[in-house]
């Protein structure tokens, strides 16, 4: 017998990562690493100091042009007329059902000009949706930049402290969800914002994809957090970290089975904003029919045992009532948790379920979202 | 990574050491590194009967779960509670720690079984399953 060849895709910092070596696997049609050093390592480090993620699989569609608001309020379903230029917020691509094409982080570069942040393992299907749902729209030239940036997370509650070092631009000066260009290891206009998927404080820095310059800068990050002990850290610790935050990942928690509402999402989606997006019409009459029948909840799990991606949620007497989108153990946090969906009736805090683990029924119950929240800053100086 | 050459392996990734005839069984080092940090080990219970090739429990590591599968037959005489409290003993040492030991119920499976292979067919087995 023999292997089919599957050539996957890859970083700039492919050997980077293998020399580091890493344990790689096949995300989404990407060779990337899913853990160094170990993912509970891993993990700790961004919530208790530094850790430095590539996620340049992540895609990123320019709309630049006069129609470039009127498209991003037709495809987005947050209100992009309120960001201000350097400012970004969270948001997603809806299908006319109301389910979920992606979701994304919307940037305003300037005024007609938008950068959206994709998902790595959905960008073919976005930057076909975003096309055709432009379509004749006038005014709008789409740009698809995803091979273009090395993308960098530096995140926890040393990440300004590490990035600083590389930057003359006053980092303090960024407020969460913002960004703006600076000049990051010699090279001007990079990008630099306030953004991440760990819950955490931390930065994404946006860098020509070219091997030498990514790996000079991956280099450096790392060395300006070693004092800091900064770890290079894989997806296995960025799903773990995302998960304690509540945050949603596509094909999970959301999907082109699951709605806005039912996500939970629904305070990034602003049916009053002015103009129509995709999926709004088929929102409204959720509304109109009393919201939704199920909901995105936290689960922990009481009993031991850990409840998984697909795994069912059961009531006491052992029905089913929902499923699991992701469970995992919180290595932060030391508990064994879960996102699921279930019944609303089923949905409130306190409220005892079971999971079924390889045939029996373990206890757990619904608590509040999200799992961890980082701690306030007690100093501002 | 290591496979001491007194142990007998399966292709299921469990190690077993026989003493007399008392048998132990853990997981492999491979095992343990490809699962990467274990926080569950789920035990059997003494006075359970295992059979070769069938369920006994499971490890999961942060991201999965590997069922483990019984060497040979037996009794389980004792199992490893420590590892309730500190299951990553496993990825410190998977070749020292025992999950559970039995009393063998038919010492001629030893031999009989060619499901149990020795630690060089073990490596190989690996080196041919990871491709390297």
């Amino acid at each position: 017998m023999t292997d089919v060849a599957v050539q996957l895709r890859t970083t700039a910092l492919n050997a980077r990562h293998r020399a580091h070596k890493a344990k790689m696997v096949d995300f989404g049609g990407w060779d990337m690493p899913v853990e160094y050093g170990g993912l509970i390592s891993e993990h700790m480090a961004v919530r208790t100091a530094v850790g430095l993620f590539d996620v340049s699989h992540m895609g990123d569609i320019q709309l630049r042009g006069p129609g470039s608001l009127a498209a991003v309020q037709r495809l987005l379903m947050n209100d992009a007329s309120k960001l201000q230029v350097g400012q970004a917020h969270y948001s997603a691509m809806l299908y006319d059902n109301g389910t979920f094409v992606d979701d994304v982080v919307l940037h305003k570069l300037s005024d007609n000009d938008y950068l959206i942040v994709i998902n790595a393992g959905t960008r073919e299907k976005d930057v076909q949706w975003v096309r055709k749902t432009i379509g004749a729209m006038p005014g709008i030239h789409i740009n698809d930049f995803s091979d273009y940036y090395t993308q960098l997370a530096i995140q926890g509650p040393k990440a300004e402290a590490t990035l600083q070092k590389l930057t003359d631009t006053d980092l303090s000066g960024i407020k969460n969800y913002w960004f703006t260009w600076g000049k990051v290891c010699g090279l001007y206009n990079v990008m630099i914002a306030r953004t991440g998927y760990t819950g955490e404080d931390g930065f994404e820095i946006y860098i020509p994809s070219d091997v030498p310059t990514s790996e000079r800068v991956w280099n450096e990050v790392l060395e300006a957090g070693a004092e800091f002990g900064i770890v290079p850290c894989g997806l296995g610790a960025r799903n773990t970290l995302r998960l304690e935050s509540a945050m949603a990942l596509y094909g999970h928690e959301i999907s082109d089975t699951i709605n806005v509402f039912e996500a939970g999402l629904g305070r990034y989606c602003k049916m009053d904003k002015g103009s129509e997006f995709v999926g709004m019409a088929a929102l409204a009459e959720v509304q109109a029919a009393g919201g939704p029948k199920r909901k995105l909840v936290g689960l922990e799990m009481v009993e031991r045992g850990i409840g998984r991606d697909g795994y069912k949620v059961c009531s006491l007497a052992g029905e089913q009532i929902g499923e699991i989108t992701s469970g995992s153990p919180a290595p932060f946090l030391k508990k064994n948790i879960a996102l699921a969906y279930v019944p609303v009736e089923s949905s409130a805090v306190d409220t005892e379920v079971a999971v079924e683990i390889r045939g029996g029924l373990v206890k757990a119950k619904v608590v509040p979202l999200p799992f961890y929240k980082k701690p306030k800053k007690t100093v501002v100086s | 990574m290591a496979y001491p050459a007194g142990n007998k392996y399966t292709k299921t990734h469990e190690w077993l050491s026989v003493d007399g005839t008392t048998g132990s069984v853990g997981i492999t080092d491979y095992a343990q590194e490809s699962l990467g940090d274990i926080v569950f080990v789920e035990l059997p219970k003494v006075g359970d009967k295992v059979e070769a090739g069938k369920l006994f429990g499971s490890v999961e590591s942060v991201k999965a779960v590997s069922d483990l599968y019984s060497p040979v037959s037996g009794t389980v005489t004792e199992i490893n509670e420590g590892l309730n409290a500190a299951p990553e003993t496993i990825n410190s040492d998977a070749n020292e720690t025992w999950i559970f030991k039995m009393e063998l119920a038919d010492a001629g499976e030893l031999t009989s079984l060619d499901s149990l292979i020795d630690a060089a067919a073990y490596e190989t087995f690996v080196s041919e399953e990871t491709g390297h």
